[in-house]
């Protein structure tokens, strides 16, 4: 893998973004807006204090983990499989100097990109309305590109391995939706059965929204531990896209 | 100096042999054509050139130097006008030149350069800011040409460059790699059209299962077997359709 190469393939999937973002980026605002608006305001009214913070003000940091998910999760798992299979953009690309390697490392680098874009617009605009505590926020950015890029990698994981693209809906029926809900953005996993935070704890979302809540409050120290679960996870993913890349592409 | 060269050149998928020792010998400057019927192994045999596929057992040379080993360095001097449209179609034609350009660090204003040099080259000058879908099927296979000559390739590789094309966009193509033959680019195309290989190749290989089972000139081909090139690929590969 060489680092401009795979430079070459974020460059192109940025070029794209910024033409046609302009058609889709209000729409990305919308579905974290509606948790906000529905779970914080609308529920919000019935659910008291959350240690000591309103409903709101509780869910908001893991509004902008979920987002950065989702935006990278997509782009790696439907956007990564649309070019590899209708669009054959992978096969132009190839023949280029840019080799697969090059391609995966892209594509993950891309997905990890699009976290930090949603990541950091999210967070502009929850803090627009007040909901941030801490500028300490900010120093989740490089942590939620690392998060970012093990969500692309699990993506690109599936989008190797699945022989059709419904077969997505197993994905994010199975994982991306029970991993939303029991991440602790809607509520602290304590309340819950051992075996819920037990199974959570190896979820990277659940990190993330740890991550994104503490900095959002303005603390340190309860986000040690998951920033070197981060760190040591995208490394132990880290040959599995390009392995299994390797193996759907170069029969 | 041989371009490509090909030595007991085996491919295997998933149990059944593509191609079964191969070889070839591609000289600077010519036309060289893959004839033969679907599946024989053309299209694999030009994926292993194109560094796409790693051969199963033999060896290929590109420019002299190995494609499993070089990989870069080889599509670097390689242009690739595939059989099936893959242009991007997120991106306007002019678009498509430019961001393929950089894939090969061809610089930004060097590249706008050379892409309407390109367009002009395959006449689509009017078309550049058009969305790749608004384009006819002709136009998509020129610009797939303008596409594969950005890197000002040494070696070009085309798999069935004018298939579903109507005659007039058939003959554009030709016209084009007639052109570029004239500039001493190596050419290295499929086809099913004996037409189209009587008219463009020094020399053709016909492939039948994974072996190359006569390689020479066509006018060679043709005093050799009797009839044109159609009735000496009927004869030489007639044996599968028996089978």
């Amino acid at each position: 893998m060489q680092i401009k190469r795979a430079f070459r393939v974020w460059q192109r999937h940025w070029t794209v973004y910024t033409k046609l973002y302009k058609t889709s980026f209000a729409l990305n605002f919308a579905e974290p807006a509606l948790y906000l608006v529905a779970m914080g305001l609308g529920l919000g009214t019935f659910v008291k204090d959350i240690h000591g913070q309103p409903y709101i003000r509780f869910i908001a940091p893991g509004i902008i983990a979920s987002s950065s998910m989702f935006a990278a999760v997509y782009e790696c798992t439907y956007g990564t499989y649309i070019r590899m299979t209708f669009q054959k953009t992978f096969d132009a690309i190839l023949a280029t100097p840019v080799n697969l390697d090059d391609l995966v490392a892209g594509e993950l680098i891309w997905g990890a990109t699009k976290s930090v874009i949603f990541g950091i617009t999210i967070t502009i605009v929850i803090a627009f309305f007040g909901l941030v505590d801490s500028p300490l926020i900010v120093l989740a950015i490089p942590l939620i590109f690392l998060c970012g890029l093990i969500f692309a990698e699990i993506s690109v994981i599936f989008a190797a391995i699945v022989p059709g693209i419904d077969s997505f809906s197993y994905f994010y029926t199975l994982f991306m939706t029970p991993m939303f809900l029991f991440s602790g953005i809607f509520f602290p996993l304590d309340a819950m059965p051992h075996l819920v935070t037990d199974i959570a704890v190896f979820t990277p979302l659940y990190h993330l929204v740890n991550i994104c809540r503490t900095f959002s409050e303005g603390t340190f120290t309860g986000s040690v531990w998951s920033t070197v679960w981060i760190i040591v996870v995208v490394s132990l993913l880290a040959p599995f896209p390009f392995r299994l890349m390797r193996k759907r592409i170069i029969p | 100096m041989d371009i490509v060269k090909a030595q007991g050149l085996i491919k295997d998928y998933n149990g059944l042999r593509a191609v079964d020792g191969v070889d070839i010998a591609i000289r600077q400057g010519e036309c060289f054509g893959f004839l033969g019927p679907n599946g024989a192994g053309k299209t694999t045999v030009m994926r292993i050139i194109s560094c796409f596929l790693p051969p199963t057992a033999g060896s290929v040379t590109v420019f002299g130097m190995d494609v499993t080993m070089h990989p870069s360095l080889v599509k670097s001097r390689i242009g690739i006008m595939p059989q099936d449209n893959n242009l991007d179609p997120d991106l306007s034609v002019f678009e498509n030149l430019m961001v393929y350009a950089r894939y090969f660090d061809i610089q930004k204003k060097d590249a706008v350069r050379l892409a309407r040099v390109l367009l002009e080259f395959v006449e689509l000058q009017d078309k550049a800011d058009v969305k790749i879908e608004q384009l006819s099927g002709g136009m998509k296979h020129r610009l797939l040409l303008a596409r594969a000559l950005v890197n000002n390739p040494d070696l070009l590789i085309l798999d069935e460059p004018t298939t579903g094309l109507d005659p007039h966009s058939r003959r554009a193509v030709w016209d084009k790699l007639n052109h570029l033959k004239f500039q001493n680019t190596t050419l290295l195309l499929t086809t099913h059209y004996m037409e189209e290989a009587e008219k463009l190749c020094d020399r053709v290989a016909i492939m039948d299962s994974g072996r190359i089972v006569a390689v020479d000139t066509p006018a060679n081909l043709m005093a050799a077997h009797g009839g044109n090139l159609e009735d000496v690929y009927l004869i030489l590969t007639g044996r599968s359709l028996a089978d």
